[in-house]
């Protein structure tokens, strides 16, 4: 057996110090100089424009930290003045205009020019390049320059071409300093002209900022930020458990609500993201009557309070109340006798039930296959027999664009810019990858509405669309997400409607 | 046979164990459903985008068509792109590697520290309560997987009593003057202890999460091997000779005992690399299981099969390397 002799104690005692000091510091209630973040996806590309990671809505916080995009997306989703600070199109829309902010200075010092801008569309316009919206971007070309102002001819009218300068890719890139380091030169030093500057990135570990003084938009309140990347999210409450982080985001809402009554605090905010069930036109579901009672069997609330802990808003439409297209009147009442008697208009009962698969991912979105569970139990009563199949999100992705999705498909759709195209549209348009309703009459009403120039016409022409899908059930809308976030009482967050956590809007409390 | 030729016909054997790795996983990934493509859709992507994506990531072309031209790269040292960073797949793979060997092997020096020590106590305290207790110990590190460790010490060590950091490799406050990857091996021989103390804080968790399960199964293997020693005539010589039973235990009966162990300990290395996938996950350590698990999410193709390629490789090593240890140790196989 080891004797212990002054010179082992000596030992351990030196180690257990020098362990010691490595070991986390806690700052819940001191200042917070280096604000930590716990964030729950990693980041793989520093270009917001190009690849798989420029359109993962998860890691747009990340991207509007360092770079800016076109136009300024205010927390409630509306646009406001960014690096343009006035934009339109000429009187016969055959030409977009962008009056550009002057005095903007990119993370190097150099000056931000309405030649960035113009390259940055150019750029994403090109099919080399890359970018998956490239259709959008597409859409317009000759960017030129005159004076502070970048003209570009429409090719193709699309009345949402601004709405994008806030959406997915829509961001400003260096032109010179990107056409001098290149790509790769580009990933591994980026710089934009957002509030904060990257200065120093660790690929799956974090990232460290720094505040932008120079910030157009004034200087952050936290000079320092550390962006950790903890994808799980046990790991990710005891990182602001622990004092080790100061804000987290994404973990399980009967966690938040224990935290949350502790020495943390919360908040919890509806997001543009929604929950939804699609309905293939295929099998029993080209009878409106089951698809109606499919719909009205459905206690939403029930399934928010029960399984969200309140967390959660029913929804009727694929519309959200902060999109632009959302119609309040629309309702799609919980009525399980309705149901029955639809179905028994059908030839169904409870005795003898339809019968069909109803597709779902486990563990992707809060409470995702617990709230299938919840809906085909209420189903059951009313005379609904549905086969749950647990797939990945990726099958998902493949099945909907092979339009191969079982009759019934749980989907979660974000669409951060609020706009009908980017949510009834592209989930319930035929032609649509990402739609499985093929009916050649919703089609017909949707096809006006895309190159529709008068806006008050066309968010008119999207709420009958809604109106028409809600009273022919075609789709089953569950509710809008909410955004659990933890953060140390330090700290003030504002949270943003699309979802997206940006340290720039956090304060000291 | 010699050594020279013995370790040639091993190197022919990985090399066909590594192209049959190749070929599976390169095929099985394609079949599963799942494509990357679909995976970055944006909305309002119609069918001449979704063909142009194909085209730009080479997945317009046939299955067999794409495993030769990736079959052709990796041949010259090219593993391809990875679809979500657009870093060269090599690259990314070699600069994650060092973090999860060096997890892979601390986790296995506490392994071996932990289960030698129980193994030994043990043997010493054989027929005793102190036996019965390593046995109950020993049964609860088995039945409980590694992930679940890593819970109970998150919740031990990083919440209720938060010594250890929870996740990452290393403070990102400090600045590394590293060259390599090899963190914990270069703040050794650059004397830096204070990054090395950190990245021991980080280490602690995950390694010994990693090191429970394999400590269980070294201890138990052990103490049975000594036990069956303990009762052979030159142990029984020893002690009619009057050595100590610590003596007897460590310096006779462990030298024929450990064999076993020591091959067991090489197949179930290539195990604990393979545990660190999750526990990697759960820590968010910077290895290369948590990048596994975010290409395949992902449906990362290229980085997938370059992970995949490069964990068989290792396996197939560390097998190599525990056989001709094996050999060198065993008198019967080292004179043939």
């Amino acid at each position: 057996m080891t004797k212990l002799t002054r010179r082992s104690l000596l030992k351990s005692t030196a180690a257990a110090a020098t362990l010691a000091a490595a070991a986390p510091t806690f700052s819940w209630a001191q200042g917070i100089d280096d604000l930590v973040i716990a964030y729950n996806v990693n980041l793989p590309s520093w270009d917001p424009t190009v690849g798989a990671s420029a359109v993962n809505p998860t890691i747009q916080g990340i991207y509007q930290s360092v770079f800016d995009q076109f136009i300024l997306q205010q927390p409630d989703l509306s646009p406001a003045p960014g690096l343009l600070t006035d934009w339109g199109w000429n009187d016969d829309h055959s030409q977009v205009w962008m009056d550009v902010r002057e005095g903007v200075k990119w993370h190097d010092g150099s000056d931000f020019t309405a030649e960035d801008v113009a390259w940055s569309l150019a750029r994403v316009a090109s099919p080399e390049t890359g970018s998956p919206i490239q259709f959008v971007w597409g859409t317009l070309e000759n960017h030129r320059v005159e004076g502070n102002r970048v003209i570009a001819d429409v090719k193709q009218f699309d009345p949402t071409i601004f709405k994008w300068m806030y959406f997915l890719t829509g961001y400003v890139l260096p032109k010179a300093y990107y056409e001098k380091v290149g790509a790769d030169g580009f990933e591994a030093a980026p710089i934009g002209t957002g509030p904060y500057m990257v200065e120093k990135y660790e690929r799956n570990a974090y990232v460290r900022l720094k505040a932008n003084e120079n910030y157009w938009g004034g200087a952050p309140e936290f000079k320092s930020v550390t962006i950790k990347f903890v994808t799980d999210a046990a790991a990710r409450v005891a990182e602001v458990e622990s004092g080790n982080a100061h804000v987290t985001l994404e973990m399980p809402y009967e966690e938040f609500d224990r935290l949350k009554a502790g020495k943390l605090e919360g908040v919890a905010a509806p997001i543009s993201d929604i929950g939804m069930i699609f309905f293939n036109d295929i099998e029993v579901m080209t009878d409106p009557n089951v698809r109606k009672a499919a719909v009205m069997a459905v206690d939403k609330q029930a399934i928010v309070d029960r399984l969200l802990s309140g967390y959660g808003v029913p929804i009727d439409t694929l519309e959200t109340p902060e999109y632009d297209a959302y119609d309040p009147s629309i309702k799609t009442p919980y009525d399980p006798e309705g149901a029955k008697a639809l179905l028994a208009e059908s030839g169904y009962s409870t005795d003898n039930p339809v019968k069909f698969t109803i597709q779902t991912t486990r563990g992707f979105k809060p409470k995702d296959y617990e709230i299938i569970q919840a809906i085909v139990g209420l189903w059951r009563r009313v005379g609904i027999e549905a086969e749950i199949e647990v797939y990945e999100i990726a099958k998902h992705y493949e099945l909907r664009a092979a339009d191969q999705l079982a009759p019934a498909a749980f989907y979660n759709w974000g669409n951060s810019v609020g706009d009908p195209t980017t949510s009834t549209g592209f989930a319930m348009y035929g032609p649509s990858p990402h739609s499985v309703w093929d009916g050649q009459d919703l089609i017909d009403m949707i096809n006006p509405l895309w190159g529709e120039a008068d806006e008050a016409k066309r968010i008119e022409g999207w709420k009958g669309v809604s109106r028409y899908i809600a009273d022919n059930a075609l789709v089953l809308p569950l509710l809008q997400y909410v955004q659990p976030i933890l953060h140390a009482p330090g700290v003030k967050v504002t949270p943003h409607a699309s979802g997206a956590l940006l340290p720039h809007l956090m304060t000291r409390a | 046979m010699t050594l020279i030729r013995r370790i040639l016909l091993r190197l022919l054997t990985m090399a066909i164990t590594l192209f049959g790795v190749a070929v599976i996983v390169f095929f099985v990934i394609r079949v599963v459903p799942g494509n990357p493509i679909a995976m970055m859709l944006p909305p309002g992507a119609g069918e001449e985008d979704i063909a142009r994506l194909k085209a730009l990531y080479g997945l317009d072309k046939t299955i067999p068509e794409q495993f030769v031209i990736w079959l052709s790269g990796v041949l010259q040292g090219d593993f391809g792109t990875s679809i979500t960073t657009r870093q060269p797949v090599l690259a990314l793979v070699l600069s994650r590697l060092p973090a999860t060997l060096e997890l892979s092997v601390v986790a296995l020096v506490i392994a071996v520290a932990i289960g030698g020590t129980l193994a030994l106590t043990g043997t010493r305290m054989r027929g005793t309560r102190s036996e019965g207790a390593i046995d109950v110990a020993n049964g609860m590190a088995l039945s409980v997987p590694d992930f679940l460790w890593g819970l109970v010490l998150i919740l031990l060590f990083g919440v209720l009593w938060p010594v250890f950091h929870i996740s990452g490799r290393v403070s990102p406050s400090l600045d590394l003057p590293f060259v390599t990857n090899f963190y914990l091996f270069e703040s050794v021989l650059r004397l830096r202890f204070d990054i090395w103390a950190d990245l021991v804080a980080h280490m602690f968790m995950p390694a010994l999460a990693l090191a429970i399960p394999l400590a269980a199964i070294i201890a138990q293997l052990l103490k049975q091997s000594l036990k069956e020693t303990m009762h052979l005539d030159y142990v029984t010589l020893s002690r009619t000779k009057g050595y100590g039973e610590n003596h007897v235990i460590t310096r006779e009966a462990l030298p024929n005992a450990v064999l076993p162990t020591l091959t067991l300990i090489g197949v179930q290395f290539t195990f604990l690399i393979g545990g660190t996938v999750i526990i990697e996950r759960l820590f968010s350590y910077e290895g290369l299981g948590n990048m596994a698990i975010d290409a395949v999410i992902n449906r990362d193709l290229p980085l997938i099969q370059g992970i995949v390629i490069l964990f068989a490789l290792i396996f197939s090593v560390v097998n190599l390397v525990v056989d001709l240890t094996y050999a060198a140790l065993n008198p019967r196989l080292r004179h043939g």
